[in-house]
C-alpha cells in the first residue's frame, strides 16, 4: 500500500497583529493516528490548525496535507475543521444545520443520523441550536465536520466542558476514525488528555517543546506526567 | 460553482428567515404600514401621493435587504460560520448567488404585497405594467443586498452595521430625486446624486410608473444592474479564504 503522508509543516512563519506566532516551525503528523496538539492558551495551537486547513494567512513556509498544499481546493472535501467556538447557525435546528452542511458537501442525507448518533444528539435533533447548552452546541459543530467522512480531521479543543462519559466516547470515536485510515489532530490545553493520544506535539509560545508518544516523552525527561515534563522542558530551554 | 451548493445556501437563508417570523412580519408589515401612512398624509393630494408612493414601493426592498444582509453577513463573519464555509467545497459565487436567490424571493413577496395594497386599496396607479414595478423592486432588493454584503466587511459589531443604514441608505434616498427633483438641486448635489446607485433605481421606477419606457429608462436599468454587479464583485473581494 502506498504510504501517504498526513500533514507536513516546513518552516512555517505566521505573524498576527504584527507579532510573530511562528518563526520557522516544522513538524509532521502521521496518518492513522490521533495526534494531540497540547500547550497552554496562546501557544499557537489554533493558529497552527487554521494554517493546516488553509484559512490562516501565512508569511512563509509550506504545509502539505495528503500530499497537496494546505487549503487547495481538492482538499476541501477531504479535510474537516472544527473551530474552538462552535461555528454553526444558532437560529436553525440541529438537523437543519446538518442538512445544510451535507448538501454543501454533497453527501447523502442518511449520514445525518449517524453523525447525530456519534455525538449523542439524536434527542436534541429538532431543537434550535441557540437553546442548547454550550457542550451540545460544540457537538453540533463536531457532527457537521463528521458528515463528509473526511480523511483529515482538525479539531480545536473539541472536548472542553463535555460530560466525562461523552468525552470518553468521543475519544473512542477519534481512535476508530484513526483506525479507518484517517489523520486526526486534536488540540487541548488540558495536559491530562495527552494519555488519550497516540502521538503528541507539545507547543509553547510558537515553538515545539517535544514530539512523540507520551511514554517516550516521559522517558526522555524522567517526568511523572506531561505537566511535569512540560515544566522540565521549559526549564531546560531557559537554562 | 454548483447549483446544489447555491440551492443549499438559498434554502438555508430562507429557513433562517422562516425561523424568525417576527422579522418576516416586520419586513412585510412595515412597508405596508408606511405606504398607508403616506396615503393618509397626502389625503386629497393624489398627485403627490402618486409621485412619491409609486417609486417608494420599489425602494422598500432595497432598504430592508440592505439591513438584513449586512447583519446576516456580519453574523457569518463573527460566529465563524463563514470561516467554516471557506474550508468547505463552496465557491464564493455559490454563497453570493444563494443569498441573492433567498433575498429575491423575500423581495418578491414584499413588493407583491405592498403593490397589491397600494394598487388595489390606495388608488395608486401605474401607467406601465405592475409586474415591471415588482421586477424593479426585486432588482433593487439585490442592489441593497450587494451593498449590505460589501459594507458588512467594514463593521465589527452589529451596532456599527445598523448605523450603516442611515449612513449609506438615507443620503441616497434624500438625493435620488424622490423628495426634490434633481433638476432643482444645487449643482454639486446633482453631481453627487449622479454617483449614487439609488438615483438610477429611482429613475427606472419613476419611468415605469409613468409608462415612459424610453432610452432614459433603459439607461437607468442598465446603471442599476451595473452597480449591483459592481457591489457584488466588491462584496466577493471581502470574502477571503485566508485571514490574518
Amino acid at each position: 500500500m502506498e504510504v501517504q503522508p498526513g500533514i507536513v509543516v516546513e518552516g512555517l512563519r505566521v505573524e498576527r497583529n504584527g507579532t510573530g506566532v511562528f518563526d520557522g516551525l516544522s513538524l509532521s503528523i502521521s496518518p492513522r493516528a490521533v495526534t494531540g496538539l497540547l500547550g497552554p492558551n496562546g501557544s499557537g495551537k489554533s493558529t497552527l490548525m487554521r494554517a493546516i486547513v488553509g484559512v490562516q494567512r501565512v508569511q512563509g513556509g509550506t504545509i502539505t496535507v495528503l500530499g497537496r498544499p494546505a487549503g487547495s481546493s481538492p482538499l476541501r472535501r477531504r479535510v474537516a475543521y472544527v473551530t474552538q467556538a462552535p461555528s454553526v447557525y444558532g437560529d436553525l435546528t440541529v438537523r437543519e444545520n446538518l442538512r445544510f452542511f451535507s448538501r454543501v458537501l454533497g453527501v447523502p442525507l442518511a449520514r445525518i443520523e449517524s453523525a447525530l448518533e456519534t455525538v449523542d444528539l439524536q434527542r436534541a435533533a429538532d431543537r434550535v441550536v441557540n437553546r442548547l447548552s454550550g457542550g451540545q452546541r460544540a457537538r453540533v459543530s463536531l457532527a457537521s465536520a463528521l458528515l463528509g467522512e473526511p480523511e483529515v480531521l482538525v479539531l480545536d479543543e473539541p472536548t472542553v466542558g463535555l460530560d466525562p462519559l461523552l468525552r470518553r466516547d468521543l475519544w473512542e470515536t477519534f481512535h476508530r476514525l484513526a483506525q479507518e485510515n484517517r489523520t486526526v489532530l486534536v488540540s487541548s490545553h488540558v495536559m491530562d488528555e495527552a494519555e488519550r493520544c497516540d502521538e503528541l506535539l507539545l507547543l509553547r509560545e510558537g515553538t515545539l517543546l517535544a514530539t512523540g508518544a507520551l511514554p517516550d516523552i516521559l522517558g526522555r525527561t524522567g517526568a511523572r506526567d506531561l505537566e511535569d515534563a512540560f515544566l522540565r522542558l521549559v526549564d531546560e530551554e531557559l537554562s | 460553482m454548483s447549483p446544489r451548493v447555491t440551492g443549499a445556501v438559498a434554502a438555508r437563508v430562507l429557513t433562517q428567515l422562516r425561523r424568525d417570523p417576527r422579522t418576516v412580519g416586520l419586513m412585510l408589515g412595515v412597508p405596508s404600514m408606511l405606504i398607508f401612512l403616506l396615503h393618509e398624509l397626502f389625503a386629497g393630494r393624489e398627485a403627490v401621493f402618486q409621485h412619491v408612493g409609486g417609486p417608494l414601493l420599489g425602494l422598500f426592498p432595497f432598504v430592508s435587504m440592505f439591513v438584513v444582509t449586512s447583519i446576516t453577513m456580519l453574523r457569518e463573519r463573527t460566529t465563524g460560520t463563514l470561516e467554516r464555509l471557506m474550508t468547505l467545497p463552496l465557491a464564493k459565487l455559490d454563497l453570493l448567488a444563494g443569498y441573492g436567490i433567498a433575498f429575491a424571493v423575500m423581495a418578491a413577496l414584499q413588493a407583491s404585497l405592498v403593490s397589491a395594497i397600494a394598487f388595489l386599496f390606495l388608488n395608486l396607479h401605474s401607467v406601465g405594467p405592475v409586474w415591471v414595478v415588482v421586477a424593479l423592486a426585486i432588482g433593487n432588493a439585490l442592489l441593497g443586498m450587494a451593498l449590505g454584503l460589501f459594507l458588512s466587511a467594514f463593521a465589527t459589531t452589529e451596532f456599527q452595521a445598523v448605523q450603516f443604514m442611515p449612513a449609506v441608505v438615507l443620503p441616497q434616498l434624500l438625493l435620488c430625486g424622490l423628495f426634490v427633483p434633481r433638476a432643482q438641486m444645487a449643482h454639486w448635489l446633482r453631481v453627487l446624486s449622479a454617483l449614487l446607485p439609488l438615483t438610477y433605481a429611482y429613475d427606472a421606477l419613476a419611468h415605469a410608473i409613468r409608462g415612459t419606457f424610453n432610452a432614459r429608462f433603459a439607461l437607468a436599468v442598465c446603471v442599476t444592474v451595473g452597480a449591483t454587479l459592481l457591489a457584488l464583485v466588491l462584496g466577493a473581494l471581502t470574502l477571503r479564504r485566508r485571514t490574518a
